[in-house]
This record gives structure tokens, C-alpha cells and sequence, in this order.
């Protein structure tokens, strides 16, 4: 734990000075314009340069042992908050890289699929009720409700006779 | 008198079937939209405009009011159940709302807010019809200065809301800051920390991303973790004898619950502000000046009640500016602004003349709407509590897939999605190593109004910075501001001294 | 009388319009969309833009003038930059289209970097173009234009002018008046036309160059008071106020409201949406609504509308370049 924080609050003094960096590249001006006030990186670049200080402050705090995380001898992350997170996350992945491809109503259907199913270690017959009754309600409220369409990717012409019924 | 017969005139138009089923219908599909991650009473009121061509406009009116309403009330649900807030006025009510469900008091929490939010509801009602031109003509005197001292007055108020680590909590104020000038600048028309080139970011991080992906994604992760995957929310069924106990201890928070009301009403009626500060300030104030201020984020029952009174309040508050002024305080108020346009109504000074009735009659329908979506709420508690008992390994992933289409939703683009799952990775990491996350999210909301409002008042006044403090209205704000800056640290101070008298006493 | 001349104006050009698409009209049944067709609209949920699509799709949904809904996505961010890539990205799309504003012109040649070129779009149809007129708050011993010139040049640069966001169309219109008359003012940027209005009659701002639509309001409860309009012709709903024309200055500056299409797509389904977009635009619904929002309403389609959106672009190019904003 001790040095996840420092690691990260160095992370966040390097993340403060790119931001720094990303708020002078011109045409922005971080310097007070003459009868203008503040330039339009100013905001972005002092506000930068004061994260750097409280960023620097935290890592010195952590260092001298003045917070919690800094005395914390418990490793970051045990094993199965390790496996937790990274299920998780990667699956989160998967189903938004997968709607690029078939489609959100396809991709929520998987991810549920495993993440009830596989991961939960819910019962199949409830798992397989459930990845597909939370798609179809959600088709319900955005498609035909609200008419905000998803991404359907490929899958696209499974709905054109959808729309005929629901959407129009 | 005469307002009274305007007021009952505008009942007799209200209480037609016709009238009050609209009303009815608006309120409940408004509920639902509200407590939606994502959705909210902008999407339903936008979506649903044209339909109302085919009704007369005061039907059209009290339909697109009461989902307004509806969807007011309805925040509070995604934010106590699901820790999500839904929309940036319901920030607030998470911080004792989730505390709340996670005690097994989801029920309480959704009680005070429902109550909270008639009581808020109601005083702002009663308070447009009675004072709505004289306080128009006031709210036009609030300039750029004016709404830049309102923000630090914001700002003000949630100084005590961080956590114990200064250190941390203005990091995360600065954060939340910085990532608010993402994109296009208003003022200057630039583009501004564009990450990596990505054309998403011309567009600037919503508060709804960042919102989603910290609590929705973030603090998923993080009570999986804790839990172990085994998370009981232990509600009892609902029944009318608990709904006895938590009115009984509602009943000490109606001090704060009338207070926030005002103050919220006042707030929402300026042009700039709207309901977001107006909530945060209630809850900032509640803490303040409450005999147990560290009761408060762990689950008090004040804590929800002042915020959701507050934000009900001031978007009654917001339509004032609409009619009158013709200045929307809100993306949702800007759309019923379009219907009134299209429908042949002129908002503006003379609407209140020119259209009584349908002034009138959208003011009792507010009084009606209130008390109905009361009701409705009520009735629906169960089945939210309902919800809330299902698997915790079903519930999680449903609150997955509503992130999802909720970040999608808005502006319909892959991008948001990508950037909820990052802002939740980073999110989780920064709650483990107890960064406060409240003044992050808050901060992005206030950002933007913020840097307008004070560049544009140095621009107006030449580069002079003084007429933010000499102006008579704003220097007032500003006064508050530095009062309420001060009073916390003076009472922890006075607290810390009785404490270490205590202690000493003991030794 | 007024009225008369007006529509009979506004059936005169759309009869010429109708005339125009005629030759592609009986293509235009050969294709149809089969799912719901996106309308983006280049501003956020609730300004001026955005009204108006939710108003066209009002007229479309309630006339039945199309077999699928239009449903209005707000691509606001970034000045529209947003939308503009949206419309780029779905190159080829045939259930796409885009209603549009001045920043169509603006945004691409401030911001190179979206890397969109507008000429590669199809355009469609433009419906109307909104106006600019000159406001001061009625207070003041304002009355015409030359006792604005003499009070801006007694205050010199402490003058204040309120307008939408710096390189937005207020802001091009409080240059051209800058320069035209010799003056300097200091140019406050507020978030939208509903603000600037009523930064003006709250006294924040000295002077706006709001649509008339944002302002009428205030003017017929005596808070505002019109100057003079950038338009060629008076505007009927202020027909006692001067154009910059009659009083010696060539002041034009005008908003279009048109509706475009990605590039790529096939001309039969271009025609197919220029024919729904006719027959909004000669709907009852829209008459009234440029009547009411004193909106200068005329029908461009093929290639006049290109050839209008080449000129609008290359003004705007040298009034940018005029400013500094651009090189």
C-alpha cells in the first residue's frame, strides 16, 4: 500500500506537468492578456501547477509515513481483488470493443452471459433469463421509448424489422 | 385576491381529467427517466415534445412540467440505490443517500427524499406565486461578477465536505477543475488540452462521464472488493409501519428541510446557477450548522433531506427566469422554452399578462404534480427496495450495462463509454488510497461556470478585478463566502479546544 | 398588407424551388429509408439550433411527411466540431443528415485539426436564414445610429458589447460594425443569445447584436430598443427600424438554417430528403414560424445551395483572416 501511494502520487505529479505542458502549446496564452484578464490556458496551467504542489505534498506526506497508505505495510491488491478487478475491467473491455463490431444488444448479451454465468457462478437457467431480459428492456426503454439508438454494428439488419414494429 | 382567483382559475384548468391524467403520466414516466444513470429530464422532456403537438398547450405544459418534476424526484432513486448520481443536481444526495441503502435504510433515504423533495417542491411553489416579477427584475441584476461570487460561495460551502487529507481533497478540486476547460474554450473559441490528439475531447468531459464511471464503475469495484462479492443489502419489506419510522425521524429534519427549500428557490432563480449549487450549498449549510456535523456522510438522515429539498426547489425556481425572462436556467427548461415558442406562446415580461391562464394553470398544476409524484413515489418504494435484494452478482453487471448505454445515451458516441471504464479504473485506484471523489465530480460541474463568469467579468470591467468586491451584490455573495470559509475552521477550532479540555479532564 | 406581400414573397420561391427539384422527384420514390434516420443538430439540447430541428421534426412527425421518425441527436461540443467530424465519420450513410448553422463555415477553419472539409458534404436543403439587429437597452438617449458611434467613441473601449462565444457569428457581426464605423468596443462572450439579451436589460452589457427572435420579447415590454439590422430589406416585424443599407453602410450579415448530408451518397437519396425538407418548408407550421420568429424564409436547394455555401465560406474565410483569428 505504502508505495502504491507513492507510485501514484508521482504518476499524478507527471500526469500535472504534462497538463502544464498541454495548456501553454500555443496559440493558448497562460499569462494575463491586458485589458482582457486571464489568457485561455491560464485556467488549465495554474490549476496544473497547483495539482503539482498538492501532488508533490501528498508523495512527501506519504513518504514521511503522515497518512494511512504511507505507514500501510498490506500489499496494494490481494489476489482476489488482483483476479476481481481484472475480470472485471477486461470484460467491461470486451463488450465495448465488441459493440464496434456487433452491436451493443449483442455484446451486453455476452458480457452478461459470462460475467452472470461464468464469473458470478449465478445458476445457467437464471443467468441465460437474465442476459437476455436485461437487453431486451433496455432495447424497450432507449430504442422504442426514448428513441436514442444504440450501436448495432453488423447486427444492424436483425433490426430493421425491429424498428418496423417498436421504433416507428 | 385577485391571485387568489388566478390561482383557483388555473385549478379548474389543472383538475380537468384530461389535464391531470397528462400530469399523471408525465410524473411517472419522468420517475423512471430520473433514475436512470444517463437519462434524465432533459432526454424525456426533448424526446417527447412533439407528441405534445397534438395536444392543447396547457396539456402540452403540465405534461413536459410534471416530467420535469418526475425526473427531479427520480435522481434521488439512482443515487441512494445505486450510489449513481443520475444527474448533477442528485450529486449530493449520495453522500448519506448510498450510506443510508448500505445500512439497510434505503427505504429511510428514499422516504426523506421523496418527502424532502415535495417539501422543497411545495414552499417553491407557493413562493413563484406569490413573488415571480419582482424577483425576475432581481435576478437581472445578477451579471458575470454576481455569478462568479455565487461560485466561490458554492465552493465555499463544500470546503468542509473533503475528506481529512487537505492535501488530497484540493488535488482533487484542482482535478476536477482542470479537466472542466477540456475541450473547445467558450470564451476564446480555442481548442484546449486535446490528450493524444483524440477529436472526442473537442467536445470537453461531461459531468455525466465522469460521474458514471467513478461511482457507477469505481465504486462498484471497490464494494466488490470490500464485500468480497457477497454484498447484503439487508432491506426490510416495506410496510407502513416502517414508513411511520421514517417519517418519525424525518420530522427532526424539517428545520433543514424549509431552509434548504428557500435557499434553493433563491438560488435556482438566478439565471446562471440552477440546481446543482443550489443542492450542494443546502448540504453544505446543513453540515455547518448542525449540532452533529460528523454524523453527516455516514448516513444522516438530514443529509438527504436538505439537497433534494433544495433541488426541487430551485428547478421550480429555474422555470421563473424561463417565463419570465425567457432565459433558460436549464437544458431541460431551454427545451420546454422551444415548446412554449412553438406553441405561439412569447415567454418573456408580458407572458404573465398576455397568457394568464396558461400561466395559472401550469402554476397549480405544480401543486398538483407535487403532491401526485409524492404518491407515486411512495407507492413505488417497494419495488425499488425490491430491486435492491436481487443477487448481488446480477445487480452488478446490470449496473454495468447501464453505465454503458447510460454514458452512450447523451451523445450517442462510442467515445463516453471508453472514457467511463478509464475514469473508473483510475476512479477505483483513488478511492483504495482514500482520495475524496465528491469535490472531483463537483468540481467539473462548477468549473466551467466558474472560469466564464470571472473572465467575463474581467473582460467587461477592463482587466479590473476589483468590481467583484465593490459591486454591492456581488461583494454581499463574496462576504458569505469568506464567512463561510471561515466557520468551519473556527468551529473545529472551538471543538478541537473543548475536545483537549475534555481529554485533560479525563487524564 | 405587409403579410400579403410576405407570403406571396415566400410562395413565389418555393413555387421556384418546387420548380428546381422537379426533374429529380420521380427518383425520389425510388429510395426510402428502412430504419429511423438520424438528425444531427450541430448545437446542445436547448439553444436556438436545436429548436428549431425539434420544431422541423415536429412538422415531419406530425404532417407524416416521412415513413420513419427523424430523431434529433445533439452533437453540441465543440462548436459544433463534434457534429461536423460525426458527419465526416459517416461518409456514405444514407439514414444521416445534419441541420446546420453558421458555424458549418467557422468551425472547420478555426479548428484544422477536425480535418473536415465542408464542400465533400451533400447539401440538402436551406430553409431559412435568421437575422441581426443592433440592441441597446431603452434607458439610454440612444436613439439612432449615430448617436451609438458618438457614445461608443466617448467611452472608447470601456463600451461594452455582449455576443455568443469569440469567433461565433456575434462576434464576426461586432466586427464588421468595428470597422464600418472607425469604433473599438470590448467584446463580452456569454454562453447564448437568451443570456446576452438579458445581460443587456439588466445593464451588464451596453449594447448586443441578438437575433430578433431573443430579443422581440424585450423590446414589446420597452426594455430594448432597436438601432438597425444587418439585412438587405426591413424586417417586417420591425418595420420602422432602418437597415445598415439605407443608412450608407453595406452592414449585411445573415444565419443560415440549412440541413446537409454526408458525402458519398447516392443522388436518389438526396432528392428523397430534399423533397420531405419541400414539403416542411411549405407547410403551414413554418410559415407561421418565421413569421413569429421574423426569420427571412427561402428555399435553396442543389446547386444554388452549393454555390451559396462556397460564397458563405470564403466571406467567412476573409472576415476570420480579417480578425486575426485565422493566417
Amino acid at each position: 500500500m505504502r508505495r502504491a501511494e507513492l507510485i501514484f502520487a508521482a504518476i499524478l505529479a507527471a500526469f500535472s506537468i504534462y497538463l502544464m505542458y498541454m495548456a501553454q502549446i500555443p496559440p493558448l496564452q497562460i499569462g494575463w492578456v491586458p485589458k482582457k484578464g486571464p489568457g485561455s490556458g491560464a485556467a488549465p496551467f495554474w490549476l496544473s501547477a497547483g495539482m503539482l504542489i498538492c501532488a508533490i505534498w501528498i508523495f512527501w506526506r506519504g513518504w514521511k509515513g503522515a497518512t494511512p497508505q504511507g505507514r500501510s505495510t498490506e500489499p496494494f491488491m490481494d489476489s482476489y481483488t488482483t483476479k476481481m478487478v481484472a475480470v472485471t475491467v477486461g470484460s467491461i473491455f470486451m463488450m465495448f470493443l465488441a459493440t464496434h463490431f456487433i452491436g451493443a444488444y449483442a455484446a451486453m448479451f455476452l458480457f452478461l452471459l459470462f460475467y452472470v454465468g461464468v464469473f458470478g457462478k449465478i445458476p445457467w437457467p437464471t443467468t441465460i433469463a437474465v442476459s437476455i431480459a436485461i437487453p431486451v428492456f433496455i432495447f424497450f426503454l432507449f430504442e422504442s421509448g426514448m428513441k436514442i439508438l444504440l450501436p448495432k454494428g453488423m447486427s444492424e439488419p436483425l433490426f430493421i424489422p425491429l424498428y418496423k414494429m417498436f421504433v416507428y | 385576491m385577485e391571485l387568489l382567483s388566478h390561482l383557483m382559475d388555473g385549478f379548474s384548468v389543472a383538475f380537468q381529467p384530461f389535464n391531470l391524467g397528462m400530469m399523471a403520466l408525465g410524473c411517472l414516466l419522468g420517475l423512471f427517466m430520473g433514475a436512470m444513470p444517463g437519462l434524465g429530464s432533459v432526454n424525456g422532456v426533448a424526446i417527447l415534445l412533439p407528441i405534445t403537438f397534438f395536444v392543447p398547450p396547457t396539456a402540452a405544459i403540465i405534461f413536459l412540467a410534471a416530467i420535469y418534476y418526475g425526473a427531479m424526484y427520480g435522481g434521488a432513486i439512482s443515487s441512494i440505490m445505486l450510489g449513481i448520481p443520475g444527474a448533477s443536481t442528485a450529486v449530493a444526495t449520495t453522500f448519506d443517500g448510498r450510506p443510508m441503502a448500505l445500512q439497510g435504510k434505503a427505504d429511510f433515504a428514499l422516504v426523506a427524499a421523496a418527502v424532502a423533495s415535495f417539501v422543497g417542491g411545495t414552499i417553491s411553489v407557493i413562493l413563484f406565486t406569490l413573488f415571480a416579477p419582482p424577483l425576475a427584475d432581481f435576478a437581472l441584476r445578477f451579471g458575470p461578477q454576481e455569478t462568479f461570487a455565487l461560485m466561490v460561495l458554492a465552493f465555499a460551502t463544500f470546503v468542509g465536505l473533503g475528506g481529512d487529507d487537505i492535501p488530497k481533497t484540493i488535488f482533487m478540486i484542482l482535478l476536477g477543475l482542470v479537466l472542466a476547460t477540456v475541450g473547445l474554450d467558450n470564451i476564446s473559441g480555442r481548442p484546449r488540452l486535446i490528450f493524444f490528439d483524440l477529436q472526442g475531447f473537442y467536445k470537453g468531459i461531461s459531468f455525466i462521464v465522469l460521474a458514471i464511471g467513478i461511482y457507477g464503475i469505481g465504486e462498484m469495484l471497490w464494494t466488490l472488493e470490500t464485500s468480497r462479492g457477497k454484498v447484503e443489502i439487508a432491506s426490510n419489506k416495506f410496510t407502513f409501519k416502517r414508513l411511520g419510522e421514517a417519517l418519525k425521524e424525518l420530522k427532526r429534519a424539517w428545520k433543514t428541510m424549509t431552509f434548504s427549500s428557500f435557499l434553493g428557490y433563491f438560488v435556482g432563480v438566478l439565471p446562471a446557477a440552477g440546481a446543482t449549487p443550489a443542492a450542494l450549498m443546502a448540504y453544505g449549510l446543513a453540515k455547518s450548522f448542525s449540532d452533529t456535523p460528523e454524523k453527516y456522510g455516514k448516513g444522516e438522515i438530514s443529509g438527504v433531506a436538505a439537497p433534494e429539498a433544495a433541488n426541487n426547489a430551485a428547478s421550480t425556481g429555474s422555470m421563473l427566469p424561463m417565463m419570465t425572462l425567457g432565459i433558460p436556467g436549464s437544458p431541460t427548461t431551454a427545451i420546454l422554452l422551444g415548446g412554449m415558442v412553438i406553441w405561439g406562446l412569447t415567454p418573456g415580461p408580458l407572458l404573465f399578462i398576455e397568457q394568464s391562464e396558461f400561466v395559472w394553470g401550469l402554476t397549480a398544476s405544480l401543486y398538483a404534480a407535487n403532491l401526485v409524484t409524492l404518491m407515486m413515489n411512495l407507492a413505488l418504494i417497494p419495488l425499488f427496495v425490491w430491486v435492491l435484494r436481487m443477487p448481488f452478482m446480477i445487480l452488478a453487471p446490470l449496473i454495468f450495462v447501464l453505465c454503458f448505454v447510460g454514458s452512450f445515451a447523451p451523445d450517442t458516441r462510442m467515445f463516453d463509454p471508453w472514457l467511463v471504464l478509464l475514469f473508473g479504473f483510475v476512479g477505483y485506484v483513488m478511492r483504495k488510497l482514500d482520495y475524496p471523489l465528491a469535490p472531483l465530480v463537483l468540481a467539473i460541474v462548477l468549473g466551467p461556470l466558474a472560469e466564464d463568469s470571472f473572465r467575463q467579468s474581467l473582460i467587461s470591467d477592463q482587466g479590473d478585478w476589483t468590481p467583484i468586491f465593490t459591486r454591492p451584490l456581488s461583494g454581499i455573495v463574496m462576504g458569505c463566502a469568506a464567512l463561510l470559509f471561515v466557520a468551519p475552521m473556527l468551529k473545529g477550532m472551538l471543538r478541537k479546544n473543548k475536545a483537549k479540555a475534555a481529554s485533560g479532564e479525563q487524564s | 398588407m405587409t403579410v400579403t406581400r410576405r407570403s406571396g414573397f415566400g410562395l413565389g420561391v418555393a413555387g421556384a424551388a418546387a420548380f428546381a427539384i422537379a426533374g429529380a422527384m420521380p427518383a425520389a420514390a425510388e429510395w426510402k429509408p428502412v430504419k429511423p434516420v438520424e438528425f444531427v443538430v450541430m448545437a446542445g439540447q436547448g439553444g436556438g439550433a436545436d429548436k428549431l430541428a425539434r420544431f422541423i421534426q415536429s412538422i415531419i412527425e406530425k404532417n407524416k411527411y416521412a415513413e420513419v421518425p427523424f430523431i434529433p441527436i445533439n452533437k453540441g461540443g465543440g462548436s459544433g466540431a463534434d457534429a461536423l467530424r460525426y458527419l465526416k465519420d459517416n461518409q456514405g450513410n444514407d439514414h444521416v443528415i445534419m441541420a446546420t448553422l453558421n458555424s458549418y463555415y467557422t468551425t472547420p477553419l478555426r479548428n484544422p485539426g477536425i480535418g473536415v472539409n465542408i464542400d465533400e458534404f451533400t447539401p440538402i436543403a436551406r430553409l431559412a436564414e435568421d437575422t441581426f439587429v443592433l440592441w441597446v437597452n431603452s434607458n439610454t438617449d440612444i436613439k439612432s445610429v449615430d448617436d451609438y458611434v458618438k457614445a461608443v467613441k466617448e467611452k472608447g473601449t470601456a463600451w461594452k458589447m455582449g455576443g455568443t462565444g469569440s469567433g461565433q457569428e456575434d462576434s464576426l457581426v461586432t466586427a464588421m460594425l468595428e470597422k464600418a464605423y472607425g469604433i473599438k468596443e470590448t467584446y463580452v462572450p456569454f454562453k447564448g443569445g437568451g443570456t446576452v439579451a438579458a445581460n443587456l436589460v439588466g445593464g451588464h452589457v451596453d449594447s448586443t447584436v441578438n437575433n430578433p427572435s431573443e430579443a422581440i420579447g424585450f423590446m414589446q415590454a420597452g426594455k430594448v430598443r432597436p438601432l438597425a439590422s444587418l439585412t438587405a430589406k426591413p424586417i417586417e416585424e420591425l418595420k420602422d427600424v432602418p437597415t445598415f443599407k439605407s443608412l450608407g453602410k453595406d452592414l449585411v450579415y445573415r444565419m443560415q438554417r440549412s440541413v446537409v448530408a454526408p458525402g458519398g451518397i447516392s443522388p436518389d437519396v438526396a432528392a428523397y430528403y430534399v423533397g420531405v425538407f419541400q414539403k416542411v418548408f411549405e407547410s403551414t407550421e413554418w410559415k407561421d414560424y418565421c413569421k413569429k420568429n421574423a426569420l427571412q424564409c427561402s428555399m435553396l436547394t442543389g446547386d444554388d445551395l452549393k454555390k451559396y455555401f462556397a460564397d458563405e465560406k470564403a466571406s467567412h474565410e476573409a472576415l476570420l483572416k480579417e480578425m486575426g483569428e485565422i493566417k
